[in-house]
């Protein structure tokens, strides 16, 4: 479903993602574990038509990111990093914009709305608007809006960052079982280790923009001679504390700090 | 079009659902009407021009239309790296689109913004002596829309070059402020020094103000139909550009 070959990102002198292969087949849970700075979200924009690679070639359902943009677009859903929810809109508006935007036809779309809304536990503030949420129902309202237009595949980019353990431990349950149920192929990035062994088939560990690693969790700890996946990662990436310097998103998500404006 | 209309849409709702950011922008063109207004009404008075609340009014109401929109396309940094635009920029549908769709919505906002400066005018003295008052006013709304379209879309452009607030700044101080006060909103732009004349000719805000004025108070410089013509084909221009540079934005 997803195919990678060789992909290199630079910025300016800078190689974010450097030389990455992989793929992801039909119908299954991908992880790509990495510390902060490691090319996650990089890897990410790649695939999801946001950034151009420097080199190197990427498949997406059959289809290539730089060439075949819209048929790439149709194919996936996408929770980011960073909240992507207009705060004036109500959580039913949000779903419903969605649905314009990808030409989700009107017949039977309220009931799809109510069906995914339910799903994550917010029909009942269906009509509240999006700035009155916490953290944690933005999240789920934006991944049951990712699976509004039943993509083939969901990125989800550090879905649970800021979340506390039992709301994580919630929107796993439901990105799994849409997973079975509507067989979509799931991509993730994360740095929780656990995360990525619980919900994950496979992992890829990626540092500094290449990967080091990929495997099954067993498979990584046997690689590693480690009894956790937490060593198997410290193993792989080393302690030092990752410095990097603030991208434009950084500064401006410090800059939301400050002003009191979270998610 | 679907996508145009709910771009569109959008902005609309989020305006007059955020009551507190209306009403504060209405504290500088207010500030402006009173201060000028009464403060430099005397010594126009004397200089032979007439009633200075009159000749201002139409000036502030640019103005607040000019500071709406630029202030909407530069949002526009914050909206696709936190906001709902990043949504937009992966789904599949052409930018083009999107972009038009949110510049239309903005310049909405920003016209309504306009009127309600207008409608607030008349409360510091400001009073419509023409014999089609209906007539005009349309005509001050299709000139508020107008100078709307062309900085929503230049605010677009500027912030689809930007990649955080660093700019900002800049762009206040070197484009809107001078914008504004090159534009003759609050002088008149006959007997200006040749330097000036050029420069205010330059301004696309002038063709807006002194439409808005031969709309309102029937003072123009120019034909109303010259500045109409001005203004439309400055917006094609910066819409063409703007959506250029919006289609080339990678988050
Ligand atoms: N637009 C950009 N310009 C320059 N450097 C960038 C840009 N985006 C990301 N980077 C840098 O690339 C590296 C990888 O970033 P990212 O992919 O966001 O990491 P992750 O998501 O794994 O935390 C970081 O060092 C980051 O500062
Ligand atoms: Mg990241």
């Amino acid at each position: 479903m997803i195919t990678v070959t060789n992909l290199t990102k630079k910025f300016g002198g800078f190689t974010a993602v450097d030389d990455v292969s992989f793929d992801v087949q039909k119908g299954e849970i991908f992880a790509f574990l990495g510390p902060n700075g490691a090319g996650k979200s990089t890897t990410i924009k790649m695939l999801t038509t946001l950034l151009h690679p420097t080199s190197g070639k990427i498949d997406i359902n059959g289809f290539d990111p730089v060439i075949h943009t819209h048929e790439v677009r149709q194919s996936f859903g996408i929770v980011f990093q960073d909240p992507s929810l207009d705060d004036e809109l109500t959580a039913y508006e949000n779903m419903y914009f969605h649905a314009v935007l990808y030409k989700v036809g009107t017949d039977g779309l309220r009931e799809r709305i109510r069906q995914l809304l339910e799903f994550v536990e917010l029909w009942d503030k269906k009509d509240v608007l999006v700035k009155n949420f916490s953290g944690g129902m933005k999240r789920r309202l934006e991944i049951a809006r990712s699976f509004l237009h039943h993509p083939k595949i969901i990125f989800l980019d550090e879905p649970t960052i800021g979340l506390d353990p039992q709301t994580r431990n919630h929107m796993w349950n439901y990105i799994k079982d849409l997973n079975r149920e509507e067989e979509t192929t799931v991509f993730f990035t994360t740095h929780y280790m656990e995360e990525a062994e619980r919900v994950a088939g496979r992992i890829a560990v990626i540092d500094h923009g290449k990967i080091v690693a990929r495997g099954t969790a067993a498979e990584l700890k046997r690689q590693t001679g480690t009894a956790n996946l937490e060593d198997a990662f410290l193993q792989l990436t080393g302690r030092t504390i990752r410095e990097e310097e603030a991208s434009g998103a950084d500064r401006m998500r410090s800059f939301a700090q400050r002003r009191g404006i979270r998610r | 079009m679907s996508t145009i209309y709910i771009m569109w849409l959008r902005q609309v709702k989020r305006y007059l659902r955020s009551r507190s950011r209306i009403i504060g922008a209405l504290g500088q063109p207010i500030l402006y009407l009173l201060a000028l207004g009464y403060g430099l009404g005397q010594v126009f008075q004397r200089a032979g021009q007439g009633n200075y609340i009159e000749f201002l009014a139409p000036g502030i109401i640019g103005m607040s239309v000019l500071f709406t929109s630029m202030f909407n396309g530069v949002e526009m940094i914050w909206d696709r790296q936190f906001g709902f635009l990043k949504e937009t920029m992966v789904a599949p549908v052409s930018r083009f689109n999107i972009m038009f769709g949110r510049v239309l919505g903005g310049a909405t906002v920003a016209t309504m913004q306009g009127l309600i400066v207008f409608v607030l005018s008349f409360a510091a003295g400001f009073r419509l002596h023409l014999t089609h008052p209906l007539v005009y006013t349309a005509l001050a709304v299709i000139f508020m829309f107008l100078i709307a379209l062309f900085f929503t879309a230049l605010g677009t452009g500027i912030a689809s070059m930007l990649t955080d607030f660093q700019g900002f700044q800049l762009i206040m101080s070197f484009v809107v402020m001078p914008t504004y006060f090159l534009s003759g909103a609050i002088f008149p732009l006959v007997g200006l020094p040749t330097v000036m004349k050029y420069i205010t000719r330059i301004d696309p805000l002038t063709y807006g103000v002194d439409g808005l004025r031969g709309s309102l108070i029937a003072s123009n410089t120019f034909a109303l139909g010259f500045d109409i013509a001005v203004l439309a084909i400055l917006s094609l221009i910066m819409l063409s550009i703007g959506s250029y540079l919006f289609s080339k934005i990678e988050i």
